[in-house]
């Protein structure tokens, strides 16, 4: 058994991509990783909060940093925003004494303190480097091997690092689909921006360069897409709809989050792995892991 | 002249004294973050121009661009950069001066968006995503939700539009607050 101390991040607890934290408990639990949650947590503020409020923004993670810190495990998160925000406040306090002295004067109003030792982790990090491509090879219960995966990265899951791989062209996720049984197809735009939040503000900017995404997966014969973020999953499968509009394309391609193919290969059920909330239909998918089940 | 200069310099020190601004400096225009900026073709003055305009001292000009808020967070200039001055750090930087002194522009509704998204982290220590958006669109084009009716049926469809959202418990809300109000005193946002 391994131990983590769980950071859900918003999204992943209420919010829109509750599939991915389902998913990620489930197939942890398979893989007889514990994630304890991280009692009284608070939004890590991602991107817009640092847009307005940068000592704050580190603050925000500190605090969470600093409940965890009494319990001495790494800190693992399944959202890549969660996941650098949290990670860059121990670079900051290394780097710069002063961000160090405000950081502790504020989390001093709250009586609170942070010494700097806790190690944030992304979800894939733990599941494909602590527990082993192996490990999870032995767990597979559904035959994927006609299934066509486009590895999608995205950005803060390998940047700005330095992280568990390369900033641009990483590799753990191929290997990741290939130990599930299924093919990794390439996908040369699998680390490139989706656009993130600015989908809100901007939309037509954030559309293209969606459009560009599956544009790219899809000619190079991917059959499903999967991710490992939280907003690249909203951008990539809800605003698959409006891109079709805008660009007048017919993507119709599954987008899952990597915790829920997992899952999938592992034989766990559907409702468990929040499969139905996927906006455009995983059925394909399903229809090709349910041809066999894996002999012996 | 005598003027110019001590504006210029007032303006990088500015920039440094926000963390990930100290690098500012050391830039030598080279331009990768530009080639490496999925957005730049979006923005009034590419990454490396205001970089550039900051230095020459151009507050005005920089803070009221719409540059940094076409910044998607990608970091691929601040992972190229030869340098290593984190342009993304910077963008966000800048972000922050420009919110602070009143300067965001008014025809990007990224800043307002920014704004809604913090002073709601501020307020409840979490992300309510429905009740977000909603402020958003109030707060900028409300007719423009329309063309979202589409896409939210979807969402609600399958499941993905909830009303919950976390709120932390009064005293840990008590908490944060007293540290983000320590923070913004310290940090002059």
């Amino acid at each position: 058994m391994k131990y983590y101390t769980y950071y859900p991040g918003c999204s992943c607890e209420e919010g829109t991509a509750t599939a991915y934290g389902m998913s990620a408990l489930a197939v942890a639990k398979a893989l007889d990783v514990e994630l304890i949650e991280l009692e009284d947590w608070n939004c890590c503020g991602s991107s817009p909060y640092n847009s307005v409020d940068e000592l704050g923004s580190l603050c925000l993670a500190a605090r969470n940093l600093s409940l965890a810190e009494k319990k001495g495990l790494d800190v693992v998160t399944p959202c890549s925003s969660c996941y650098i925000m949290l990670d860059r406040v121990n670079h900051h306090l290394k780097e710069s004494p002063k961000v160090k002295a405000d950081v502790d004067a504020a989390l001093a109003a709250g009586s609170m303190e942070y010494k700097g030792t806790v190690k944030t982790r992304h979800m894939l990090d733990i599941f494909v480097n602590d527990v082993g491509y192996d490990a999870i090879k032995s767990k597979v219960k559904k035959n994927l091997s006609e299934l066509k995966v486009a590895p999608y990265y995205g950005c803060q899951v390998v940047r700005p690092g330095p992280g568990f791989d390369h900033p641009e062209n990483p590799q753990t996720m191929e290997r990741l689909i290939e130990s599930l049984g299924a093919k990794a197809t390439p996908f040369p735009l699998k680390a490139r921006c989706c656009g993130g939040s600015l989908v809100i503000p901007e939309e037509s900017v954030a559309l293209e360069l969606t459009y560009k995404l599956l544009e790219n997966a899809v000619s190079n014969g991917a059959e499903c897409i999967i991710t490992v973020c939280p907003l690249c999953q909203v951008n990539l499968d809800i605003y698959q709809g409006k891109v079709n509009r805008k660009f007048k394309s017919n993507f119709k391609i599954p987008v899952l989050f990597f915790t829920q193919l997992m899952g999938v290969a592992f034989g766990i059920d559907a409702k468990s792995l929040g499969l139905e909330k996927c906006v455009v239909s995983v059925d394909k998918v399903l229809a090709k892991s349910s041809t066999a089940e894996k002999g012996g | 002249m005598e003027t110019k200069k001590k504006s210029s310099s007032t303006f990088v020190d500015e920039i440094c004294s926000i963390p990930g601004g100290e690098k500012i400096r050391l830039c030598i225009q080279c331009g990768t973050c530009t080639g490496s900026c999925p957005n730049a073709n979006k923005m009034q003055y590419a990454p490396r121009q205001l970089i550039a305009m900051a230095r020459a001292g151009m507050r005005d000009e920089v803070l009221s661009s719409n540059s940094m808020w076409y910044c998607a967070s990608c970091y691929l200039c601040t992972v190229r950069c030869p340098r290593d001055i984190k342009p993304t750090d910077l963008m966000h930087v800048i972000e922050c001066l420009a919110d602070r002194h009143g300067l965001s522009t008014k025809k990007n509704k990224t800043p307002t968006m920014y704004r809604t998204f913090s002073n709601l982290v501020y307020g409840t220590g979490g992300m309510p995503e429905v009740g977000f958006m909603m402020r958003f669109y109030l707060k900028t084009n409300p007719f423009s939700a329309m063309s979202m009716i589409p896409t939210a049926f979807g969402m609600l469809r399958h499941g993905r539009l909830s009303l919950k959202a976390r709120k932390l418990k009064p005293e840990p809300q008590r908490q944060l607050k007293a540290i983000l109000d320590k923070a913004k005193e310290l940090g002059g946002s």
